[in-house]
């Protein structure tokens, strides 16, 4: 569904991403693991087209996305949940989906869509008059995933979705992430908790410094000596 | 007494016009965090326009007025396209100088094109004034107010009930996160200098119905104040500017009938510097906290 070949993104002189290249299946959850400065944001805001793309390509659906603009990238069906949330801070909950839903015309799935987030996350429900910066980080996060549903994705991009949560709302997010991956929505899961994300995923790729170092499946990368040595945190 | 109400009413009166242009300030600076220094010059555009619409192409006022509402919508596209859209990238200091080289540019081109001597504005208003006892309110200040609030109470619904107007308001949140959203933010900025400068067009009516001179650097001074009124109410906020916009067409008149006239200036520009130095986010404006 997803087709990256040979990436190469620059910030200056910085070479941010070295030709990394992985694909993703429609149905799948696919992680992309690594540490800070691996790569892993970038690669998302290159696929978002926020960084331009040095040399490389990225393709949806066998579809070359080069000349897209960033802007109608949710129109072809991909959503991107980005880091730190950027959930509209002075905007109110409802008003926040009603910007995920920015891309659709049809009123009636639209409306179905808002009651399919408001049971993921019943808490915005009670929250919809609210202004979003006043949610706790949880909530907004909660947010930023229902606001980006509301395109009605087939392909859903998280950076980072449990960065600063407490453990128990992680394992609430990650919940919801196979939720949605079970209704049918592909997942792209950027991760620096790298434990979490391997549970959930269906494949993995590690990234460090631009590079991916190794892939497989979830199951072959929790059990990789190497990768639970650096990034699982177990011997 | 009847000086306090007078002096009130010319204060609601002019700063209902600052009201107007502050407006254009503070939705320009909301989304591009610029300040747009050929604002107040837009007046200008719009003034000289209807000077050419009457007396050179003969059209009746109202049209000469509402083309030149429209002519101004024009100049604030074309000047976001040539002068800020290449610079969007680039160091804010940038845009800001050019901000006031676009200025230059256009007082420099009337300069050239109507020479420095003042044309009178040929709208001529002859509707008696209104007299209450004591008071007396010209139709000139009810048609200023009256255009004002209206104009002002349109513009806030549908920043806050349009979609686009919704979609405004997140571009100038998170210009990033409005593109994964799925909003052409090109679009979006270029519909707020139109709406921006559609407001000056509509402000240059109104000043110059009450003060008939037309000239290449009318713009300046009016534009300045209107700016410090949107940094009074707290700029990039929409009830800011208005409300700055009239406090300070208010606290101008009061000084003018009891302190001094030549006084004015100072105490507009005083008021600047307390409300900076107290609290810099303005009257309605929300100090920014950033939560990492």
């Amino acid at each position: 569904m997803l087709k990256v070949v040979d990436l190469e993104v620059y910030y200056g002189a910085i070479k941010a991403l070295k030709g990394i290249s992985f694909h993703v299946n429609k149905g799948e959850i696919v992680t992309l693991i690594g540490a800070n400065g691996a790569g892993k944001t970038t690669t998302l805001n290159s696929i978002s087209a926020l960084v331009p793309i040095k040399s490389g390509s990225v393709s949806f659906m066998d579809i070359d996305l080069k000349t897209l603009p960033a802007y109608q990238r949710i129109y072809k069906g991909i959503a991107h949940v980005p880091e730190g949330r950027r959930v509209f801070a002075r905007m109110s909950v409802k008003e926040n989906l009603e910007m995920g839903a920015y891309c659709r015309k049809d009123k009636a799935s639209l409306n179905r869509d808002a009651q399919r987030v408001y049971e993921h996350f019943p808490r915005l429900k009670e929250r919809r008059n609210q202004l979003a910066g006043t949610l706790s980080g949880g909530e907004q996060q909660m947010l930023a995933i229902g606001r980006a549903l509301m395109s009605s994705p087939t392909l859903i991009m998280m950076d980072e979705p449990s960065m600063g949560l407490a453990p128990i709302l992680v394992s609430e997010i990650f919940h919801i992430i196979q939720d949605i991956n079970k209704q049918g929505t592909t997942v792209l899961l950027v991760e620096q908790n790298a434990t979490m994300a391997l549970s959930v995923a269906d494949r993995g790729y590690v990234l460090e410094t631009g590079n991916v170092v190794i892939e497989g499946t979830a199951k072959e990368l929790s059990n990789n000596p190497e990768i639970k040595k650096a990034y699982l945190g177990t011997a | 007494m009847s000086l306090f109400i007078n002096q009130l009413i010319n204060g609601i009166h002019v700063g209902s016009i600052y009201a107007l242009i502050a407006l254009g300030y503070t939705m320009v600076y909301g989304i591009i965090r610029l300040i747009n220094f050929a604002h107040g010059d837009i007046l200008m555009v719009g003034a000289y326009t209807v000077v050419v619409a009457i007396g050179t192409l003969g059209l009746s006022p109202l049209a000469a007025i509402l083309i030149s509402i429209v002519i101004c919508a024009l100049f604030g596209i074309l000047i976001e396209k040539v002068a800020y859209k290449p610079l969007r990238n680039s160091p804010k200091i940038s845009s800001l100088i050019t901000a006031i080289g676009v200025s230059m540019l256009l007082q420099n081109l009337a300069l050239l094109i109507f020479t420095p001597t003042p044309k009178p504005y040929p709208v001529p208003l002859s509707v008696a004034p209104l007299n209450l006892g004591d008071i007396q309110i010209s139709f000139i200040t009810i048609l200023t107010f009256g255009v004002s609030i209206v104009i002002m109470m349109a513009l806030q619904t549908f920043v806050t009930t349009s979609k686009a107007g919704k979609s405004m308001r997140a571009v100038s949140e998170d210009m990033k996160a409005a593109l994964l959203m799925g909003i052409n933010t090109d679009n979006t900025i270029t519909l707020t200098f139109a709406i921006g400068c559609t407001l000056a067009g509509i402000g240059s009516a109104l000043f110059c119905l009450a003060y008939p001179s037309v000239s290449p650097t009318m713009g300046s001074l009016p534009g300045v104040k209107a700016f410090i009124a949107a940094v009074l109410g707290g700029i990039g906020v929409i009830p800011g500017a208005m409300l700055g916009g009239f406090l300070l067409g208010i606290a101008e008149s009061f000084t003018k009938a009891y302190i001094s006239s030549q006084l004015s200036d100072a105490v507009v520009y005083g008021i600047l510097i307390i409300v900076l130095l107290f609290k810099p986010s303005g009257l309605l404006g929300k100090s920014v906290r950033e939560k990492v």
